[in-house]
């Protein structure tokens, strides 16, 4: 395996991934499964599930505690997940690799146990308004409770982080903290120059990579960020397991998060000493199965070929974009940038006056799956001047004739609701 | 399997197309509150004028899909001019209609569970008088199949309530 996941063969053969994945052969009241929502949750193929099951099966036992060979066998598959997902993302080391719930406590992790110690009242965080609620509400707790200032990087009317302002925002602040993909437009933001320009300003940078890990080959250490946050269940994992990587000197700088088992060296009844990273941030039993999955998935992703995921998808990308504008002109507006490169394969559409929900409602009969609401980015609706959009978003088992199944349902809602 | 005819019934789209009581009142005297569907970001705004324990008056602003505009249109229509315990009656009713049992509907062994879905709590849809008539109201019913949109079709009612309560208050 190579590292940061850039094996490539030329092309995804999508026919053949779909067979990987179970529950695409699903189908949803006649029709076939039409699943257009995995930057909200991606599905699993058939790797993942059975290196879950032969996890539980052969050596379920648990971790980093038991003398005998099952419980051996247990602390090497989770640190061997680690392992992988380490060359995943090209981290320097199984110590910068932090095994978290998801993205969420990743960010909350780095808010509260960073955030708390190094942060002092009036101190500037500096946000963009594309951001993810993961990314927005654990700095406005820490704001109700230390009192920060944050400050936001507007959106451009195509979709783009509008930098103009920058160095103005960046003067005096601590941290840059923003996402590497939006998941609401797609966009692709500049990581490695926005961090660059917050080292130079002197703040850390912390980066919100849960729909950029899936979808581009991604490399830490040329991004150069102090703190990456992604979540497994988007990247072809299972639920409840998520990554927070982290600079060696910035996770020790970091006190612990959780206190409890499995974090600690010793403990006295006046107190306790913490262990070594990255298991100073894993308090209590970890999600071992779910690390398993994860470690499965990476192994997919590069057996596929990020290089290659990335481009089936930048070319369903401007498949989509030119169906849509195609077939439904004025009818339909596309939010973020109108250019594939720029973007990942994530739709958030507006169609005639079709509520998103009325409009993805009529989807589901036809068996396609498309999320309708704010996408947990309220700033961004606002900024958008929507309340909610539909949003249909693509991975590698997705093809034209889901695009062109998308197009038929709007018709068909389009027909539904004409008056 | 329910379709989308149980869901989308005529009067609930002629509601969302021309939707009664729709605009602002002044405020004060008339009192203003904002409901927020936090799943889909839906944002209703009702105004409530209510004098001699009477729904004077009423009107609704926001944006929302065509069950929860429907169902505020409704809603305006069936409360204006009524008394408050009138109104309390109608509520818990309309409550009660949204947590049924999809079983009872339609004796389809796929049915949704008495699960928290739908929001509502026991204590709300207790006592339901038995003279209240929804009439139009009964149009929403099919909603309940589609247990998601329970919240949409439940939020102007609820923010009525906290209007209602706020006008009472002082
Ligand atoms: C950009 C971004 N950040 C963070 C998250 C949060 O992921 P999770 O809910 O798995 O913690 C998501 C997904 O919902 C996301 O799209």
């Amino acid at each position: 395996m190579s590292e940061a996941g850039t094996t490539g063969s030329a092309r995804l053969d999508v026919a053949r991934i779909r067979k990987d994945f179970p529950i695409l052969s699903r189908d949803i009241r006649g029709t076939r499964l039409v699943y257009l929502d995995s930057a909200n949750t991606s599905q699993k193929p058939q790797s993942v599930l059975d290196a879950m099951d032969h996890y539980y099966e052969r050596s379920n036992a648990n971790v980093h505690r038991g003398t005998y060979l099952i419980a051996q066998e247990a602390t090497e598959a989770i640190e061997g997940a680690r392992g992988i997902v380490r060359r995943f993302i090209g981290a320097p080391s199984d110590r910068n690799v932090v095994f978290t719930k998801n993205a969420t406590e990743a960010m909350n992790l780095v808010v509260r146990a960073w955030g708390t110690k190094h942060l002092r009242e009036g101190d500037a965080v500096v946000l963009t308004e594309m951001e993810h609620h993961a990314n927005i509400v654990p700095w406005h707790q820490l704001a109700e409770a230390i009192g920060i200032e944050l400050r936001w990087i507007p959106v451009t009317d195509e979709g783009h982080l509008d930098v103009g302002d920058l160095d103005r925002l960046l003067d005096g602040a601590k941290v840059l903290s923003f996402t590497a993909m939006s998941n609401v437009l797609g966009t692709v933001t500049p990581v490695a120059e926005l961090v660059a320009k917050a080292h130079d300003a002197g703040a850390i940078a912390i980066v919100d990579a849960s729909q950029h890990v899936p979808h581009i080959t991604t490399d830490v250490q040329a991004w150069g960020a102090d703190f990456v946050a992604f979540t497994g269940h988007k990247l072809l994992g299972p639920t409840g397991i998520g990554v927070l990587y982290g600079t060696e000197e910035i996770l020790e700088a970091t006190p612990p998060f959780l206190g409890g088992g499995e974090m600690i060296l010793n403990v006295t009844k006046d107190g306790f000493t913490h262990t070594e990273l990255p298991w100073k941030f894993e308090a209590g039993t970890p999600m071992i199965a779910e690390a398993v999955g994860l470690g499965a998935a990476c192994e997919y992703l590069t057996g596929l070929g990020m290089d290659a995921v990335r481009q089936h998808e930048v070319e369903l990308t401007a498949y989509t974009l030119r169906t849509l504008t195609e077939r439904f002109g004025d009818d339909v507006t596309i939010h973020g940038p109108s250019e594939p490169a720029a973007r990942g394969g994530v739709f958030s559409f507006a169609y005639k006056d079709i509520h998103p929900h009325d409009l993805t409602q009529v989807f589901d009969e036809h068996g396609v799956c498309v999320r309708a609401g704010h996408h947990c980015a309220k700033p961004l609706m606002r900024a958008l001047g929507v309340n909610a959009t539909a949003r249909a978003s693509l991975y590698v088992y997705n093809d034209t004739d889901d695009i062109d199944a998308l197009a038929d349902a709007m018709d068909a809602a389009g027909q539904f609701f004409s008056f | 399997m329910p379709g989308l005819e149980d869901l989308y019934r005529e009067i609930i789209l002629d509601h969302y197309r021309s939707p009664r009581n729709k605009g602002e009142l002044e405020s004060p005297p008339a009192t203003r509150v904002e409901g927020f569907n936090p799943l889909c970001g839906d944002e209703i705004v009702v105004y409530v004028d209510v004098e001699d324990d009477t729904v004077k008056d009423i009107r609704i602003g926001g944006q929302g899909c065509s069950i929860s505009q429907s169902s505020a249109s409704m809603m305006s229509a069936a409360v204006k001019g009524k008394s408050l315990a009138e109104v309390k009656g109608l509520t818990k009713a309309f409550k009660a209609m949204m947590s049924i049992h999809e079983q009872s509907l339609d004796g389809e062994g796929e049915g949704l569970e008495e699960s928290g879905e739908s929001g509502i709590d026991p204590s709300e849809i207790a006592d339901v008088p038995e003279e209240v008539k929804l009439g139009d109201l009964e149009a929403l019913r099919g909603v309940v199949k589609f247990p998601v949109r329970i919240k949409c079709a439940t939020l102007s009612w609820n923010t009525l309530a906290q209007g209602i309560d706020e006008a009472t208050a002082g």
